[in-house]
């Protein structure tokens, strides 16, 4: 587990020589929160509920606080989203299940759709993958190559041609080849480009030419080291495509992971990945309880 | 989130003055709501603290309480705080050398080899004879990428892909570079996380190899609060002499910049605004103080005040 245990052993600093949750102690968890990207709004929310039951059973002392917070985080992440999900297919699971992949530049999407690749195919699946980023340089080779890695087929149209009809042959092809799964590359964009967040609607619409509720996910990818800029990206891609999933990578390094935290209080969308690494396997199925877990667990 | 903060603090000096005299309790109550924009704007919440310390002093010092427009004088007073923070003035980069060397580093996808390849234009187009070398060895296609980038420029790239020692790579490179008459190289590293021991160790072998006569580290302005302990381990590691902000395209208030400058006390040289060759920039810290605080139009609101 590579998401590291920063607030419990934060959490444990601030309590150094209290023997109650007073004022004090409260400022220092929010500063933790504020710290690790958790975002001023969550945070405060937090505190307020910590607060609230500090009123209410008026000894909590340092150890309960600890027990208190993991609850009350645990709670947050539950309130807002629905299940974890369980397995790589969503329940209604269409053949083929058709993912398009989406997100601003660098994030890690199509490193990602490297990883989601080899879970389905190691789990059996047929996979095929369309290469609709013809914009970034070599990107299509960069699929390729994770194509060839796991031993899946790539749809590509080369660099420079239209991605709506790259995701157009992809879908055809997964169809043709009687594919479980297909999942689209997309290039990255900022979601103050206008155009270029058009641009998804209509690799959207061609794809619905093939299959008319393709596609039946839509992955937003968050980097976990983004800041308060990752809650706008979530408002905007949800306000211009029907997101209805999240994948957050880069865990591995933030040692915090804290957007998690806000991110699933802000947005009814659940996470459905995290990312936590460069590696083929370096990828896990987001499950609220272990990651809450894993925050506060000792080294 | 991402309100103006001249918003911000007009409605409350209005609050306040409606409760009659503006007192220090006031001015606490304000310097607090600065605190929250700038961390609302990814500054780092030890050095929004400082900052907005050193805020309420200068406040006190040029008795706001008793301006004639209170919200207006706070403002012009956090941005030339910001400013300060940030440098103050431009500064440009080191190219002397026989070749000069030009090291970039940086997390996964900041953007480096982008930005390899808009500082090569940038050289390029004034006169000097630039050469790319690829040492970014493990993500797929790095190579191709930088390629690409050097035929779009019109600048060479050293490569060698069957080689899987960057350092190695790195040293062929700069003799490549003397024996062709480039004047210039530009090291494109692969992305590596400040936890990462390995590849850190790794990173400062090409520095010592390559000898630069300049190391850039290169930051995705988007970048939240761990932003200053990525880019002090960096330091640590590599004592690099300049920062380059890139994404500011978008609508990120670039938070992490007055951090990283706080914390490691480097100049941030340029600035990377797009995905083109052609978007790259120096780096002015009043505006990016301007950005920070989320006033577009805020300089003629400080030139009035
Ligand atoms: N440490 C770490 N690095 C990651 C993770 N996911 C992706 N990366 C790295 O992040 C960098 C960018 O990843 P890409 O998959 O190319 O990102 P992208 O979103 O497809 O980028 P664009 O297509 O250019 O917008 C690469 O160096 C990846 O190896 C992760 O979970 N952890
Ligand atoms: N909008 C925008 N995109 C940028 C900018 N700079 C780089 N990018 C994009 O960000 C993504 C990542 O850029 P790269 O140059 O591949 O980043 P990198 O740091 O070399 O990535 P790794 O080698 O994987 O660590 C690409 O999609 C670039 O086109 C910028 O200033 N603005
Ligand atoms: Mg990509
Ligand atoms: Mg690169």
């Amino acid at each position: 587990e590579k998401t590291k245990d920063n607030f419990f052993s934060k959490l444990g600093k601030a309590m150094i020589g209290k023997s109650k949750v007073d004022e004090e102690v409260l400022d220092e968890l929010e500063e933790i929160l504020i710290t690790s990207d958790v975002g001023v709004e969550t945070t405060l929310k937090i505190i307020k509920r910590i607060e609230e039951r500090v009123s209410v059973d008026k000894y909590m002392n340092a150890s309960e606080l600890d027990r208190i917070l993991k609850e009350e985080i645990a709670k947050l992440l539950s309130e807002n989203n629905a299940q974890d999900v369980k397995s790589y297919f969503t329940a209604t699971s269409a053949k083929p299940y058709v993912i398009m992949v989406v997100g601003v530049n660098g994030v890690g999407k199509t490193t990602t759709i490297g990883k989601l690749a080899s879970q389905f195919h190691k789990a059996g699946n047929k996979v095929v993958l369309g290469a609709a980023d013809t914009f970034r340089a070599a990107a299509v080779d960069q699929l390729i190559l994770w194509g060839n890695r796991v031993g899946v087929p790539v749809i590509s149209h080369g660099m420079n041609t239209d991605p709506a009809s790259v995701a157009y042959d992809a879908v055809r092809e997964g169809v043709a080849r009687n594919a479980d799964v297909v999942i689209i590359d997309t290039a990255g964009r900022l979601h103050t480009k206008v155009n270029l967040m058009n641009e998804l609607s209509k690799i959207k619409k061609v794809m619905q030419k093939v299959i008319p509720d393709a596609p039946h996910e839509i992955l937003l990818v968050l980097d976990g080291s983004t800041g308060q800029n990752a809650f706008i990206q979530a408002k905007e891609f949800t306000r211009a495509t029907e997101v209805n999933a999240l994948a957050i990578t880069k865990l591995d390094g933030t040692a915090k992971g804290g957007v998690v935290i806000g991110i699933s209080d802000q947005f009814k969308i659940p996470v459905k990945y995290i990312g936590v690494g460069e590696k083929v396997e370096d990828l896990q199925i987001f499950n609220r309880q272990t990651f809450v877990e894993s925050l506060f667990k000792r080294k | 989130m991402f309100e103006n903060l001249s918003t911000t603090l007009d409605r409350a000096f209005k609050t306040l003055k409606g409760q009659g005299r503006i007192t220090d309790i006031n001015v606490a109550a304000t310097v607090k709501e600065i605190r929250k924009a700038l961390v609302d704007a990814d500054v780092n919440y030890k050095v929004a603290k400082t900052v907005t310390d050193k805020i309420r002093d200068e406040a006190m010092g040029r008795k706001v309480l008793i301006a004639v427009e209170p919200g207006q004088l706070l403002v012009k007073i956090v941005h030339e705080e910001l400013t300060q923070l940030m440098g103050g003035r431009l500064q440009d980069i080191n190219v002397k050398g026989e070749p000069a060397v030009v090291l970039i580093a940086g997390l996964q996808g900041s953007g480096k080899t982008t930005f390899s390849g808009k500082l090569a234009n940038y050289l390029k187009k004034q006169n000097r004879n630039v050469l790319l070398a690829a040492c970014d060895i493990y993500r797929p296609a790095a190579i191709d990428q930088l390629k690409v980038l050097g035929q779009q420029v019109g600048v060479d790239v050293y490569a060698e892909p069957e080689n899987k020692n960057a350092v190695q790579i790195a040293r062929n490179a700069i003799q490549f570079a003397k024996a062709n008459n480039k004047k210039v190289v530009i090291v494109d590293t692969a992305g590596r996380l400040a936890v990462d021991e390995q590849m850190m160790r790794e990173i400062e072998e090409v520095k010592k190899a390559v000898q630069p006569t300049e190391t850039l580290f290169v930051v995705d302005s988007m970048t939240g609060q761990d932003a200053v302990n990525t880019a002090k381990t960096f330091n640590d590691r590599l004592n690099f002499d300049g920062v380059v902000l890139t994404k500011l395209d978008g609508d990120t208030r670039g938070g992490a910049a007055l951090s990283i400058r706080s914390v490691v006390d480097k100049p941030i040289k340029f600035i990377s605004t797009g995905e083109k060759m052609e978007a790259i920039d120096l780096f002015y810290p009043e505006r990016m103080a301007s950005r920070i605080l989320g006033m577009g139009d805020v300089l003629s609101l400080v030139e009035k005040a």
